[in-house]
């Protein structure tokens, strides 16, 4: 033994290996020790100041504790961000390239084959499909890598404490910043039909913030039931492609559904993936004019913002303690 | 007796970790037949709000009721054989594991010494020091002071400048030595090793037992998982020994690891 420093040798105990034993808590402590003799492990827990550990903490503190991981949790974002492309040859042209192309499928099939701009000239199509597409797959990638937030990241949540908030966090900042790389090919596909920059397009920013925070909120609620059902990372596409075609990402839903009754439309129009991309439409396109959006559409979009993020926060905070069991 | 005479006059100790009769145990999806199929996942489904058992969910029991107390100070190794439940014993001190029954209670944040999961492969070395420092809870303003400490400590940079190549480029050994001297770098309360020690060449290995002693005079207390003997012996003063989920013995090093010995048959 090559001790440092003299230290106390604690009494040898030896327990029978029988299953199910069960000991007498006192008696099981390591080193009795005569001030604290005879004192449940709650009493002498309580006499040093010990706190239960791993206990979910409270909601302020928790958010507090968040804000200190904040570098963490934008490093980690931007280390995946870059990650993901890092073995291809073309690097980082990837994150540009990789939404340009989603574009230009989505125009042949739509576009070209299926002949889905009805009421509505090239000059304003293209850019209004370009746009429902990018929008919609920052929401579709912020659910779905939420989904795996927790159950994808096990090792992660076993090996280290930080507020678990910090995985759906930062996996929704790290499509935001997917996003804006899209949003170079957007500007570019904007201008080039046509539209010219102009003070709307600064309009694009409260959107953008506000489709963050639904997409975070939605990225909570989706970790904490991912973590208790991996089997949703199954099934999630599937209602992410449903949603996909009842939001109007590619066509627009008031002259689609002309001839059914308005409240289908309504409904589908205050539906908030397509709230958040009819203002993106607004602000950029010149040929969307504000008679394409339903009533009340920025108290929509901050109460759908605020309803999400608030509400998933609280609810995913309300299991912390519970992540990475079994 | 002595001993506790000794102990008083030293000042009473000072508890930092206690466990009560702690009971953990891990819940395995469809393992009830091994084989996952369809008809048994059907069932499982149908049968919800069943107990556990019915529905095919299998139950390990890992901790069977574990007691002890730590004092500030102390180095406590953890043997057993693979499987009895000593990196689950860890985890759930570090409060990174519920307890089914029973408590932990802890001064502090005790943190376990394992940064690999935040590292990865695909980023350069230095920023998976960062990245690490970070997911530590490190201050920005730490790591950078501690940045080229880290990187000394690994001896990534002794043959060329590695440190700006992705990790998948490192030979295992190498990203070992990164990831222990990342892990290394914080100080902690109550810090926990698990298998640390077995990474590196012999010169590190040296290298990463002088950190080792270093963090526990900072640290209130160090638990250390290890399947080599000597290096328990090296390092920890008081020894658990657990076997299938309970405490066998709980001692000094030299008795517990006699015993310990004699069972295994070494």
């Amino acid at each position: 033994m090559s001790c440092p420093h003299p230290l106390r040798i604690p009494k040898t105990k030896v327990f029978p290996l029988v299953s199910e034993t069960t000991h007498d808590g006192t008696v099981a402590l390591g080193t009795p020790v005569s001030p604290d003799d005879g004192l449940t492990s709650a009493q002498l827990a309580d006499r040093y100041g010990l706190s239960v550990s791993g206990a979910r903490p409270s909601l302020v503190e928790y958010v507090r504790q968040l804000w200190d991981r904040r570098h963490f949790i934008l490093a980690f974002s931007r280390a995946k961000l870059t990650a993901q492309y890092s073995q291809a040859k073309l690097g980082q042209l990837w994150q540009v390239a990789t939404p340009l192309l989603n574009a230009a499928v989505y125009f042949f099939i739509f576009g070209l084959i299926l002949k889905a701009d009805r009421g509505m000239s090239r000059d304003v199509y293209i850019p209004f499909l370009v746009t429902g597409v990018f929008v919609f797959t920052f929401t579709q990638s912020s659910v779905m890598a939420g989904v795996r937030a927790i159950s994808g990241n096990l090792g992660l949540v076993r090996a280290l404490h930080f507020p678990r908030a910090s995985l759906p966090i930062s996996f929704s900042l790290q499509q935001l910043q997917q996003l804006l790389f899209s949003m170079i090919v957007l500007f570019a596909v904007a201008i080039g039909f046509g539209s010219i920059p102009d003070l709307s397009w600064l309009l694009i920013v409260p959107v953008l913030a506000l489709q963050f925070l639904f997409n975070t909120g939605l990225a909570l609620i989706m970790a904490r039931a991912g973590a208790k059902t991996p089997d949703l990372a199954q099934l999630m596409p599937f209602v992410m492609r449903t949603w996909m075609y009842a939001s109007g990402v590619m066509f627009s839903i008031p002259i689609m559904l002309e001839d059914k009754p308005g409240w289908v439309a309504d409904i589908l129009q205050v539906n908030p993936a397509s709230i958040y991309m009819d203002l993106m439409r607004f602000a950029l396109i010149e040929g969307y004019s504000a008679d394409n959006l339903p009533d009340h559409v920025w108290a929509l979009a901050g109460g759908w913002a605020l309803l999400l993020a608030a509400g998933g926060f609280v609810y995913f905070w309300k299991a912390e303690e519970r992540y990475g069991r079994g | 007796m002595a001993e506790h005479q000794e102990t008083e006059r030293a000042g009473a100790p000072i508890p930092t970790v206690i466990a009560d009769e702690l009971h953990i145990v891990y819940r395995v999806n469809g393992a009830k037949t091994g084989k996952g199929s369809a008809t048994a996942a059907l069932s499982r489904i149908i049968r919800r709000g069943s107990d556990d058992t019915a529905r095919g969910v299998r139950k390990v029991h890992a901790v069977r009721g574990v007691s002890f107390v730590a004092y500030r100070g102390e180095a406590i190794g953890l043997i057993g054989s693979n499987g009895s439940g000593k990196s689950t014993l860890l985890r759930a001190i570090a409060g990174l594991l519920p307890a089914e029954r029973g408590k932990v209670y802890t001064d502090g944040q005790p943190s376990l010494l394992g940064v690999n999961a935040a590292l990865m492969n695909d980023l350069t070395g230095e920023r998976n020091v960062i990245l690490g420092g970070l997911a530590m809870g490190m201050s920005r303003e730490q790591i950078m002071a501690r940045y080229q400490g880290i990187v000394d400590f690994s001896g990534i940079n002794e043959k060329g400048d590695f440190i700006t190549l992705p990790m998948r480029t490192y030979s295992s050994g190498m990203a070992a030595r990164l990831r222990f001297s990342i892990a290394a770098a914080k100080d902690h309360d109550v810090l926990m090793i698990d298998e640390a020690l077995a990474t590196g060449d012999r010169k590190f290995q040296k290298r990463s037992e002088q950190r080792i002693r270093e963090l526990r005079k900072e640290a209130g207390t160090v638990f250390l998982v290890s399947h080599n003997n000597k290096s328990i012996r090296d390092t920890c003063d008081r020894v658990l020994w657990l076997e299938r989920g309970e405490l066998r013995m709980d001692g000094p090093t030299d008795e517990v690891l006699k015993e310990y010995e004699k069972f295994t048959g070494k």
